[in-house]
């Protein structure tokens, strides 16, 4: 099956690579986020040419250009409240199977108009698809609810965010987007994912990694935290009982 | 000015945390509590997770506390024999009440489960200490100073019998044990000190004077506070340093304008304040209970 699976996107990639000859070059502003104590949120400027080896041909339609930046994805439990004796109570619970830490999506047209329903859903691509409940059991409508509810939290909260038209693309060749990270990022392997469309179809993609990171006294504190933690523990005891007498200390100097 | 915290991974600004700490420390200074019942709560409402929110919650405390001890022990006003008492019910109490949080959890309803236990409790004592206090400043006003009458209770007739000199009291210690056992098991369930709930029960069950009260709960409160951070760190790696330390820059130098402002206060003033504080953050809390919320939706990160 595995097998069969790598050999059809061989195939395809092959075949498009044949057909279009339309090849994504890019790059990224940056490629390392690190997360300081003053960190204020980040953007990423993401640009890029399309490569030709031949003038695209009369008959095929305009090019598109679909950028999509996405945290690691990670199953996150959703919790709804009913109101039961006069009061708000948590009562369904589901999991939510895939839900990126972040996910921003941005392209010359809207989505839903220039790609396919299906290259969409093999590719996760799109808000719909990126958050996924893979539970059949909780029937269809429930878990359309719940991921909904995920994606509208994050989009308040900046870290889920769909701008249609937001890309530019410069005479079908020079292309460029530009992403808003929040200041609450977590950490791991981001990727930028880069797709050229045509016809509602992939012609070409391309995938750079972002890494984010803690450093200096955040990572420092972090590593401390998870592989010292009696240490961390008793040291936080330490600077709370310091403090607390320095501060009596520093009252009593001042009164006299 | 931000900044971001290493273990709750999330941005907030510098000023609300000093502030807050701040405003806290002034309450524990002024009425002995270490101020969790408020700490906690509010650091929900700015977007810290839960789990953080009380392990942090907790270390703030234990800084706020020692501040406010140490000027305590300065006037003499720490009863440390009871203090010792208190503590011993207090770590019994306290790692019992961290299992019985564990199977909270597991069931899935501590959320709700701890907010009840804060409006109830909250509720009942702040109604109770309102009431007593109102009577007895309109007593002080109609007959002058009032006469210490010594009531003679059921409490009186335990045996074990110890001297607390420090609170001219001769009495069973099994009460202050059973109080500080009590104040443990809330302490760890509800993530506070538990000084809200101790300083009632010293006054109104051991019988003691209200002036020794104050010192000797922020006494047994830094132990069983810090204690919860030990646990906490350890076990499920949630005590924020960042965030900690923010709070108690604000909360030990508040703790030392409250006890300062504590000294100067008539003790049924103080008793009459305190309840009103805590009957305002019980309303609050069960208004969040009634009331439609706005995102009927919570996103719990990770999977239970």
């Amino acid at each position: 099956m595995r097998l069969l699976a790598s050999l059809l996107t061989v195939a395809l990639l092959l075949g498009t690579a044949a057909k279009a000859e339309e090849q994504i070059v890019a790059d990224l502003s940056q490629n390392r986020v690190a997360i300081t104590a003053n960190f204020q949120g980040s953007q990423i400027f993401i640009f890029g040419a399309v490569k030709r080896l031949s003038p695209v041909p009369g008959h095929y339609g305009p090019l598109d250009v679909v950028i999509e930046v996405s945290g690691p994805p990670e199953p996150i439990t959703v919790r709804r409240k009913e109101r039961k004796y006069g009061i708000w109570v948590n009562t369904d619970t589901m999991t939510v199977d895939r839900a990126p830490s972040y996910y921003a999506i941005a392209s010359t047209a809207p989505v839903t108009e220039i790609i396919s329903e299906a290259e969409r859903l093999s590719r996760s691509l799109g808000l719909d698809y990126a958050v996924k409940i893979l539970n059949e059991a909780a029937g269809e409508q429930n878990s359309q609810q719940f991921s909904q509810a995920v994606v509208r939290i994050r989009q308040d909260s900046g870290h889920y965010a769909e701008s249609e038209r937001d890309a530019k693309l410069a005479e079908d060749t020079l292309f460029t987007a530009e992403f808003q990270l929040p200041a609450n990022l977590t950490e791991g392997d981001y990727t930028a994912r880069m797709y050229l469309v045509r016809d509602k179809r992939i012609v070409n993609a391309a995938e750079k990694i972002i890494t984010v990171r803690k450093t200096g006294m955040e990572k420092w504190l972090y590593d401390l935290a998870h592989e010292q933690p009696l240490i961390y523990g008793l040291l936080s005891i330490a600077v709370a009982l310091f403090s607390g007498w320095a501060a009596s200390e520093i009252f009593r100097r001042i009164r006299r | 000015m931000n900044v971001y915290l290493p273990i709750a991974e999330v941005s907030v600004n510098i000023f609300l945390l000093l502030g807050l700490g701040g405003l806290v420390g002034v309450l524990s200074g002024m009425f002995g509590v270490g101020g969790g019942f408020l700490i906690t709560p509010i650091l929900f409402f700015i977007g810290i997770p839960p789990a953080v929110a009380v392990a942090t919650g907790a270390s703030q405390i234990v800084a706020a506390s020692f501040s406010g001890v140490l000027a305590h022990f300065k006037r003499k006003t720490v009863d440390l024999k009871m203090g010792i008492v208190l503590l011993i019910g207090g770590l019994i109490g306290s790692s019992l009440g961290v299992q019985l949080f564990k199977m909270l959890k597991e069931i899935g309803q501590v959320e709700l489960l701890v907010t009840l236990c804060y409006v109830v409790f909250l509720g009942v004592i702040g109604g109770l200490m309102f009431i007593e206090s109102v009577r007895a400043m309109r007593r002080a006003k109609r007959t002058g100073p009032l006469k210490k009458i010594k009531r003679h209770t059921w409490v009186h007739g335990l045996p074990f019998k110890m001297r607390f000199r420090t609170s001219s009291l001769y009495i069973s210690a099994i009460p202050p044990l059973v109080v500080g056992f009590l104040v443990g098991i809330l302490a760890a369930v509800m993530g506070v000190g538990g000084g809200f709930i101790m300083v009632p029960a010293m006054i109104y069950i051991i019988g003691m004077p209200t002036k020794v009260v104050v010192g000797t709960s922020l006494f047994q409160i830094i132990f069983v506070t810090g204690f919860t951070t030990l646990m906490h760190a350890t076990q499920n790696y949630t005590v924020d340093a960042m965030l900690a330390f923010l709070l108690l820059i604000g909360g030990v130098f508040g703790a030392q304008i409250g006890t300062r402002i504590g000294v100067r206060m008539k003790a049924e003033q103080l008793r009459v304040l305190l309840a009103l504080l805590v009957l305002v953050v019980c309303g609050k809390l069960a208004t969040d209970l009634v009331l439609e919320p706005n995102e009927i939706y919570s996103i719990v990160s990770g999977v239970e």
